[in-house]
């Protein structure tokens, strides 16, 4: 029996090795002259020391063409020759100490506007630099001549430097205007063009006022404002891409003459043999053939308790499965399992959802018409008054000019940017400037249980009053496996590991537990019903997960384990209720454990709520007019996660629901949510300061542009000061006036200390 | 009129300003600043990936 199961142990290992290497063939990309590059995440890297450490043991390697490692990422990228097998890269990171993750390097590269962004940035910083310093010497008095070589100098920048910084914005400007709406492009657009045609037939005139430096450095500021936004979600969309990959790529399938090939998931079809190792997700929906095992389901349903499986049983797409390999028989493909169809809910839950229009779009909606209406009456005033069409025109397009929405164009990016920094301080990655918008209205939360107010691995129970010989032992002989309960032992006892203890014939028995030798005596250690002698008349399955260490079948010690809480749950659940914010759980976890942590947390709660009950709760809420939180990590709240108002997923969420998130927090603390909801509320109170910041400068330019008093000197003094002063406020957010409210300001205040 | 000539000269160096950070952007060395900062401590020869 013993010698059967090393065998099978030892399958495992070589199987998974394998698969790992053909996990890196699948994630690699060919880069031309028979090398390969591979992308791995590695979390762990943190300093120079551990640059050199990697570069050195991976540019060893044998194939490895060159690796590189980028330090802002945690990335390394590595060339290898495809003539020969991939390198091992995962195992000879995990021997220095670091885990890692592949990286797909297919979906990269899609988006090229943060550079296109920061090239017109530049661009139009340098015209409007060089602009603003002619203009500086026609403000104070040229004489014509000069004044006109000037203009003329003035438009060779301007002219080129408009027509390529200028384009994302007529680009967005035409696109609206021809699906018949506007937005903020719009009036840019419009008046920027306008400002560069009219500034040239002056110059030919040889007329005194030229407005290039108002267009370009109009430009300049708008850029601005576009570009953080890009690299505020840029950042937190590399820093999510970063983490830990929880789905299979692919599986290793025994065709009918026996061979074993490694198959990508797509490719599997129903009615294939999968050979299944321990610690492997399930690839798509699996019926067990041969074998017993355990799997860790919480991921997939929320259960928090290992599931025992033997043959027949079903095993979902996401599972884990722990203890042993099985053979299994696929029973849909990849399209039709359970993951697929999560996503395919999680699609229409989000085409439910109303469509979130942002602050600055709802802004731009109310103040393109006006602006173009005022500009038009403008016109019409002086058309009126004076008869001279020229001076008509200059003046509406001065008003064009000064209303630009230089100032709105900033006022709401900065704040989500600085907003966006702190929230990264803390931990926690936005995905957009939208995503904070709509965290800054919530009324309600909703959390999940398993891995969201616990963490999903089980804790040892009451260990002090446990003998600490007999603690050791159990850890020594726990130490062979991989089962959350056998390393959640390890790790409280490996502390105790005294004198070494001597173990032979260690086997592991699936759904049972682990059997070794010590001094003659046989140890036990796995579920009462088959440690103990008398096992069979143990009362059946308790709430809490309960294992023994027996001694020929004699009771030496018992183990209680229970999902551990995320530290921080109490004081987040407080604050968010001294916020006047309601809470809920929602799980799919039994009812009994899910009672009794409501129960302690004095919230109300649902118990086995299934995928779409979810999504029926969420938008019950929202139906009756609440603004929903959605807090969840597993496959089956992803769903409810895209039918959310907003949405946040702790960083060991599976990969579905943490794309499905707006917010991510990679810190175990669950104060991250009050704070992230602290954060987005101080955002949105001052990015409507800036809106109305914005208005009040409107307020005062805009008469003065009307009156026809608006010379390029008071344009360019008037738009540098609106837009410094609404960055200005968009920095006060930095202030820590809350913070001393928030519970954990000791620990996170310290780190952010020492982050900054 | 007699200083006219500063004018190409500064518009020269302000576009020499704006080539250059062109030219940095695009071979890369905005790719890793933090790599950076630490690179500048090994020993051996490294060039920008």
């Amino acid at each position: 029996m013993s010698c059967c199961a090393a065998g099978s142990e030892l399958l495992a290992i070589g199987t998974q090795a394998q698969n790992q290497a053909n996990e890196v063939l699948l994630a690699s990309r060919a880069i031309g002259d028979g090398i390969h590059q591979t992308h791995l995440s590695v979390p762990g890297i943190h300093c120079g020391g551990c640059i050199q450490k990697i570069e050195k043991a991976l540019g060893d390697l044998r194939g490895v063409e060159r690796a590189r490692v980028n330090l802002s990422t945690k990335r390394v990228a590595i060339d290898w020759h495809s003539d020969s097998a991939p390198p091992p890269l995962i195992e000879t990171l995990d021997a220095l100490g670091y885990e890692s993750h592949l990286h797909d390097t297919i979906a990269d590269r899609k988006d090229r506007a943060p550079g296109e962004l920061v090239r017109s940035l530049a661009v139009a910083g340098f015209a409007a630099s060089n602009i603003m310093l002619l203009s500086v010497s026609i403000w104070s008095g040229a004489d014509p001549d000069t004044r006109n070589v000037f203009h003329w100098l003035s438009a060779l920048i301007a002219l080129p430097a408009v027509a390529y910084s200028g384009r994302i914005f007529f680009r967005s400007a035409w696109s609206a205007l021809r699906h018949g709406h506007t937005n903020m492009d719009v009036p840019i657009s419009i008046g920027v063009l306008l400002a560069v045609g009219m500034s040239l037939y002056e110059t030919f005139e040889r007329a005194p006022h030229a407005y290039f430096d108002a267009s370009v450095s109009l430009l300049f500021f708008l850029l601005i404002g576009r570009a953080l936004d890009h690299l505020m979600q840029d950042r937190a969309r590399e820093a999510i891409k970063g983490l830990a990959r929880l789905a299979a790529r692919g599986a290793l399938v025994v065709e009918p003459s026996g061979t074993r090939t490694y198959l990508p998931v797509d490719e599997i079809r129903p009615g294939m043999t999968i050979l299944l190792a321990a610690g492997e997700r399930v690839p798509v929906d699996l019926r067990v053939m041969r074998g017993r095992s355990e799997i860790d389901c919480s991921l997939v349903s929320g259960e928090s308790l290992p599931q025992p499986v033997a043959e027949g049983a079903v095993l979902q797409a996401g599972t884990l499965n722990l203890a042993a390999p099985l053979t299994t028989v696929a029973l849909a493909a990849a399209t039709d399992s359970f993951l697929a169809e999560m996503i395919r809910m999680m699609e229409s839950a989000e085409a439910g959802r109303s469509v979130y229009r942002r602050v600055a779009d709802r802004a731009a909606r109310l103040y393109a018409p006006m602006v173009h209406l005022t500009a038009l009456l403008t016109f019409a005033g002086w058309m009126i008054a004076t008869g001279d069409a020229h001076r008509a025109l200059t003046i509406a397009i001065a008003v064009l000019i000064i209303t630009c929405p230089c100032a709105l164009g900033l006022a709401v990016p900065m704040v989500q940017v600085v907003a966006a920094r702190l929230l990264f301080e803390r931990g926690i990655m936005v995905k957009g400037g939208a995503a904070l918008e709509r965290l800054a209205e919530i009324d309600t939360v909703v959390f999940d249980k398993t891995g969201t107010l616990s963490l999903g691995e089980p804790q040892l129970v009451g260990s002090h009053s446990i003998e600490l010989d007999k603690l050791a032992q159990a850890a020594a002989i726990a130490a062979h496996s991989r089962h959350p309960y056998s390393r959640a032992l390890t790790a409280v006892g490996s502390a105790l590991f005294g004198q070494r203890i001597e173990l032979t014939d260690i086997a592991e028995h699936p759904g049972s537990g682990l059997e070794a030798r010590a001094e003659g005596q046989i140890y036990r250690l796995g579920r009462p019903q088959w440690a103990l002698a008398d096992g069979a008349g143990v009362s059946p399955e308790r709430r809490t997960g309960r294992v023994v260490l027996t001694k020929n079948g004699r009771l030496e010690a018992m183990f209680d384990f229970d999902d551990r809480l995320r530290t921080g749950v109490r004081d987040a659940v407080k604050d968010l209720i001294d916020r006047g914010i309601a809470v809920e759980i929602l799980s799919g976890d039994q009812e009994d454990p899910v009672r009794q942590l409501a129960l302690s947390l004095g919230v109300p709660y649902v118990g086995r709520v299934s995928p779409a009950g979810k999504v029926s709760h969420v938008a019950s809420l929202a139906a009756s007019g609440r603004k929903v939180l959605m807090v969840g990590d597993g496959l089956n709240d992803a769903p409810a996660l895209a039918a959310a108002h907003a949405s946040m997923a702790p960083a060991s969420a599976a990969d579905v629901s943490r794309n499905a998130a707006d917010l991510v927090f990679l810190r175990e603390s669950l104060v991250a949510v009050p704070q992230a909801v602290a954060i987005a509320r101080r955002a949105g109170r001052l990015a409507g300061q800036n809106l109305w910041l914005a208005v009040g400068y409107n307020a005062i330019a805009v008469p003065i542009a009307i009156l026809g008093l608006a010379t390029p000197l008071v344009a360019a003094v008037a738009m540098s000061t609106s837009s410094v002063l609404v960055v200005a406020n968009a920095l006060r957010l930095r202030q820590p006036r809350q913070a001393a409210r928030s519970p954990d300001t000791a620990g996170t205040g310290a780190l952010v200390q020492q982050l900054s | 009129m007699e200083f006219l000539y500063l004018v190409p000269i500064a518009l020269a160096l302000g576009a020499a300003g704006l080539g250059a950070f062109m030219w940095s952007l695009k071979s890369g060395q905005y790719e890793d600043l933090d790599g950076a900062a630490e690179r500048i401590l090994f020993d051996d020869d490294d060039r920008p990936a």
